[in-house]
Formats: structure tokens, sequence, C-alpha cells
């Protein structure tokens, strides 16, 4: 693009442009949110950002909540883009991810998995979408020690999470162009619980008549998708598959440095995030990949309908590592600024 | 403690005139062809062994089975189809009743093989009784079902021992524990706990532990660093076809179900399924039944 030609779509987009909340995160999360905000300025892209930290806040009655300033932005922008908060082992507070998941009812988190050309894995041929149900299931926490040596989780599965979820996947199914989906469950184990979630997956099926719906069981999901991971397009499923499942196509396409996320919540809200953690080994010397959070904001951008400007965001990025500029953690030597700078520089050609 | 599962198993099984008795049932899909191949191979090889076959199918009664299988320690079995809601699962049912608390899958890759990844050399050991298995659940309240996942000391305590004992027999170096603590604090909490503790008993093998996403992610990039696992049920499930995977398929791979105190073994295919789309078309891989086989030899 010429250069007038992009102060050109810069004016233009001005007029529309979005405020979205940023949350620089922990450890590496500074470096790799300045990364992105820069090669997004780079590509011209029409967001304006509102900066808040997330930390935890003990209420007098002991409970925990977020800080005021991070509700009211998120509340008002819907949304937003997360680096990495780090949850100190013993540290008293909770998980800040789970609170966030919590007081936006995000329910559902879906994780692109796409093999990077340039970056060679024993699978290349990776391109699956999924899609997690993510407020209940196994992670509903209720758990009794019923005599000593006797422990009972519950597994809580509701019709309502699992439209909200399956629901979900359908609409992101057609606005990103793919036509299939999976339902991965063991309800011949868990006939009632994830009965109940193959149940509604089939009602909601019935509903998006153009997207090809199948279900499967976890155990030959595993079994193949190590064989060959082409076979399968979209997955949707409760918390803790999901939870396994998107590891597991991080690991094909060469590891959490490349995968982004994002979650969906309850009135429109959706929060977009690096999966890795904040790398406190490696903070503050410049050779954090920032291409997980960038890739993150790049489905923030297609959330938004900035369909255009996310396609070339991510063709620089592919691009720049197919080119040899990488950083450590992918076997290269580019700095966190340099490989930003690599991407900024095919941007503004 | 029983220092070997494989000799106990041995010196109890039937065994006349140097000859040993093995139950055989050929189940649905695609075990009645393999068990077919497994019959013709042992016959070939004269090898010492006589197969008592046995019926099962999802709708009979269990009672020949098992006191064949009592009688004879060890069967080899092709999977059997739960026709549900009706009848409850005829494969959980017998390893339930006969106690067969251990499942151990051990993933090798074949040389002659293509696959993805090459030398793989893990052991997956399952604990077969509760976690998510225990078919406890209900609906709470319209729209709303609760389900139960179990953990007990009792349970968890002989599995970790099970898997140590498996690592010293056959010279393995490590065993690491696959859990979700993070998340099921209490349940797999006490799991991790309990390993850990069984662990110090073995102060020659090396232990460590893993939450469960993280595993696989590591299986499917970096998979030699893994040795011996032990982990509760659903996540063998997982983990156990992951390997199948990853070693060339579930046709190739062989799983045995054990009590090392009964010393009653079931081999099957590793991933118990029963292959019924390709049933009845000469298609089926019988290795895992071959190999199956020659484990209950041992
Ligand atoms: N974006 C990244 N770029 C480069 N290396 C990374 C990145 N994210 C994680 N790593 C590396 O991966 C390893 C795991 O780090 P990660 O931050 O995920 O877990 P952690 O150290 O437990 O952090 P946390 O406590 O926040 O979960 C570390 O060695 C880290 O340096
Ligand atoms: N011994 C075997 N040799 C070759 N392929 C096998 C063997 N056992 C299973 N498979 C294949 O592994 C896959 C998973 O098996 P599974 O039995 O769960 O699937 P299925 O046949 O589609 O299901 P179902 O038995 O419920 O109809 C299937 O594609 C099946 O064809
Ligand atoms: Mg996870
Ligand atoms: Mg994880």
């Amino acid at each position: 693009m010429s250069k007038l030609l992009r102060n050109v779509t810069r004016m233009v987009s001005a007029r529309s442009k979005h405020t979205c909340t940023l949350i620089p995160g922990d450890g590496i999360g500074p470096e790799i949110s300045a990364a992105v905000a820069k090669i997004f300025d780079a590509a011209g892209a029409p967001i304006d950002w509102e900066e808040r930290d997330v930390y935890a806040i003990q209420e007098p009655d002991g409970s925990w909540v977020l800080p005021e300033p991070a509700r009211e932005s998120i509340n008002k922008n819907k949304v937003g883009l997360k680096g990495p908060l780090a949850t100190p082992i013993g540290a008293g507070h909770p998980s800040m991810n789970l609170m966030l998941r919590k007081t936006f009812g995000l329910y559902a988190n879906v994780r692109p998995c796409k093999s990077i050309v340039g970056h060679q894995t024993k699978y290349d041929d990776v391109d699956i979408v999924t899609i997690r149900e993510n407020t209940e299931g196994e992670y509903s926490g209720i758990e009794h020690e019923i005599v000593p040596g006797v422990v009972q989780s519950i597994k809580l599965i509701t019709d309502t999470a699992t439209r909200n979820v399956c629901k979900h996947a359908f609409e992101y199914a057609r606005q990103n162009g793919r036509d299939r989906i999976t339902c991965v469950h063991k309800a011949n184990i868990m006939r009632k619980a994830d009965g109940t979630f193959l149940r509604v997956a089939r009602e909601i099926a019935e509903e998006y008549p153009d997207i090809k719906f199948e279900d499967a069981y976890l155990d030959t999901v595993c079994l193949r998708i190590v064989q060959d991971p082409s076979q399968y397009d979209m997955l949707v499923m409760p918390n803790l598959y999901g939870d396994i499942l998107s590891d597991l196509g991080a690991g094909l396409i060469g590891g959490l440095g490349l995968t982004p996320s994002g979650n969906i919540g309850a009135d429109g809200v959706a929060l977009f995030e690096s999966v890795h953690g904040s790398a406190p080994d490696i903070a503050g010397q410049d050779k954090a990949n920032p291409t997980a959070l960038l890739l993150s904001a790049v489905m923030m951008l297609r959330h938004l309908n900035y369909m255009d400007i996310a396609a070339n965001i991510e063709t620089a990025c592919f691009d720049t590592i197919a080119s040899g500029t990488k950083t450590g953690d992918l076997g290269g030597t580019a700095k966190c600024t340099e490989f930003t700078e690599a991407i900024c520089a095919r941007l503004r050609n | 403690m029983l220092k070997s599962v494989a000799s106990r198993v041995i010196a109890r099984n039937a065994c006349y005139g140097g000859r040993h008795t093995v139950t055989l049932i050929p189940g649905d899909g695609i075990g009645p062809e393999m068990c077919g191949e497994v019959a013709k191979t042992i016959e070939m090889l004269a090898a010492p062994v006589d197969f008592e076959t046995v019926h099962l199918e999802g709708t009979s009664e269990l009672t020949e089975a098992m006191n064949s299988i009592t009688r004879n320690k060890v069967c080899m079995k092709g999977n059997v189809v739960t026709q549900w809601p009706i009848y409850t699962s005829r494969n959980l049912q017998l390893r339930h009743d006969l106690d067969l608390y251990a499942n151990v899958v051990h993933a090798q890759s074949f040389g002659s093989l293509d696959t993805r990844h090459k030398n793989l050399d893990v052991v997956c050991i399952r604990e077969n009784t509760e976690g998510e298995y225990s078919a406890m659940s209900h609906e709470a309240v319209p729209g709303l079902v609760e389900s139960l996942k179990v953990c007990t000391r009792t349970a968890t305590e002989r599995i970790a021992r099970f898997a140590f004992d498996y690592a010293d027999q056959w010279g393995r170096k490590k065993v690491t524990c696959v859990h979700k603590a993070n998340i099921m604090k209490k349940g797999d909490g006490l799991f991790r706990k309990v390993c850990a503790e069984v662990a110090l008993e073995y102060p020659h093998i090396a232990y460590d532990d893993i939450i469960v996403d993280n595993c696989t992610m590591q299986l499917v990039s970096n998979p030699d660093q893994f040795d011996v696992m032990v982990m509760p049920n659903l996540y063998g499930n997982i983990i156990s076809n992951m390997l199948c995977g990853l070693v060339g398929g579930p046709g190739l791979v062989s799983g045995g179900n054990y009590n090392a105190e009964n010393g009653i073994a079931i081999f099957e295919q590793a991933t118990r399924n029963a292959g019924r789309k390709i049933a009845g078309k000469n298609m089926a891989n019988p290795t895992a039944y071959l190999v199956a086989t020659s484990k209950g030899a041992r």
C-alpha cells in the first residue's frame, strides 16, 4: 500500500475507530503488548487502546474482586486484549484469569490452531478451531472429602451454558467460513452429563443446516488427531476436554507461544488473550515472542469485523516467521523488538 | 508386596501338562475376525496354549465368562458392544467384577512403520475402577446435571504401587503422575499426593508429575521425556489413545487389565473399540490381538 493510500484508509476508518481495553499483564506482558500496539499502528488498525491494570483486590468481607477501573472499562468497551496474568502459588488470591471469566460470564473459549509455515513441526497440516465451554463442567469447584481418603468432585453441565457455547461455535463457523463441527464427548460413560451436552449440541445443530455436524468420543478424537489432524475442522466440547484438546492442538503446531485465544461472554463481552504464562524467567530481556498475543489481537479484529486489516497483519507475521526472523523460543535469534520491527516493515510496504 | 505381576499370573493360571488354558471372548465388530487370526497363529507356532471360547454379547449374563476367567486367570478378549441404555457395558462390568484395577498400555514404535514420531517407548498405567467412571450422576433440577468423580486413597495407593512395581520389574527409570490438581484440588490433589507418598518407597525410581493438558502437548511435541505414566481413569483413556495414535493406530497396540492380588489378567486391544464400521471386511489389523496374546503367554 502506498503511503498516501494508507493515510486515506486511516482517515476513513478514523470515523469508525473502536476503543478496546488493553490489559498488558505481568512478566513479559508489557513487552508483548507494546509490540502489538506498534504493529497495529503500522497496519493502520482503527483501534484506540484504553490501558488498565488487573490485580487482585480483597474486599472487607474477604472476597476477591477486580480493580474498578478495569471492570468499568471492559463493561464499557465490551472488547479487550489481555496479556498473561501470573498466579503466584500460595498467594491467597484466586487466579485472575478465572476471575475475569467469572466476572464477565465468559462462557466460550475459542482457540484456533493452524500450522505456521516456516515453523516446522511433525505436523504441518493442522487447521483446527477448538471451542471450549468455559464456566462449568469439571471446573465447578465443588468437591468434598466424604470420609477420610474418599473425595468426590462434581462435574456440572447445564442446558444453558451448553446452548451458549454451541451457539457460539456455529456462529463462529459461519463468520469464519468453516463448514464442519465435531462435538467431542464421553456420553457412553457420562451418560447424563455428557449426554446433556450432546443432546443440546444436536438441537442447536438443527438451526444451522449449512454447517455439517457430527459427534465423536473424546478417546477416538485423541487417537485420530495425533495421526491425522487434517480430518478435523472445528471441535466443540465441555470444559476439561477443551482444556486438554486445545493444549494438544497447540502442541501440534509448536507450542503456546504461537496460539491465540478468545473468550466470549454474556452481554457481548469478548476478551482476547495469549494462553501462555508470564514467563518471569525472560521478562524484561526483550526475548519474548509476541506472536500469540498478536494473533489474539488479530482474532479481536475479526470479531470486530475488520477482516482485511486482520488478514494483512496475520500475513505479515507469518511471512516474517517464514523468512527466518524468529525469536529464541522458535529457535531464532531475533529480539522481540527486532521481530516486531520486521513485521511493521512488511506492513508499511 | 508383590514383586512381579506377570510371574504371579503365570504361577497361578490353569496349566495342565505344561499347557495353558486361556479364556477367549471374541466380542463384537472386528473381535471375532481378530481372535480367529490369533487362534491360527497360536496353532502355527504350536504354542502350548489352549483356548476356551466363551461367547459374550451385550445382552448375555456374565456368569459363564466370569467362571471361565476366574479358573484360567488369563483371558483374550475382543470388545463387546454395549446396547445402552438397555444394558450396561459388559466390558466395564467384567473389569469391575474381577476388580481389574490396572490398565496397562505399552506403546512402542514399530521400526518398520512410517509414523511422525519414532522411537516412542511409553507405558501408560491407568486406574481402571473409579474416577469419572463411577457412573453416578443425576439431574439436580431440570437442565442441570451433576456427575460425580470419585477418588479414594485405597484405589490410588494400589495403582501407584502397581506402577512402581511395573517400573521396577521392567527396569524402567521414571514414573510420571498425570493429573489436574490445579483445578480439582481435592480429588486429583489426593491422587497426586498419594502417588508422591508411594514414590518415597521406591527411591531408585525417579518420580515427577505433570498437568494433563500440558502432558498432551508434550506428548505430541516431545514424547521422549516420558517413561512410565500413572493416572486416573479418564486421563488414562485420553493418553492411551494418543499413544496408540502416535505409534501408528488402534490396530497395533494391545492393552492388559490386571489385578496383581488375584492374578487375573484380561488382554485386549488398547483402544478398546469394536470397529463396527470395518467389521467383516477383512480390513482389520490383528497385530494388537497378536501382541496381546504374546503378553498373555508370558
Ligand atoms: N511469549 C513467549 N515467548 C517466549 N518464551 C515464552 C513465551 N511464553 C512462555 N515462554 C517460555 O515458556 C516457558 C513456560 O513459561 P510460562 O510463562 O508459560 O509459565 P510460568 O513460567 O509458569 O508462568 P506463569 O506463572 O505466568 O504461568 C518459560 O520458559 C518461558 O520463558
Ligand atoms: N484392529 C483395527 N484395525 C484397523 N483399524 C481399527 C481397528 N480397530 C479400530 N479401528 C479403527 O479405529 C477407529 C476407531 O474405532 P471405533 O470402533 O471407535 O470407531 P467406529 O468403528 O467408527 O465406531 P463404532 O464401533 O462405535 O461403530 C475406526 O476408524 C476403526 O475403523
Ligand atoms: Mg489448559
Ligand atoms: Mg495449560
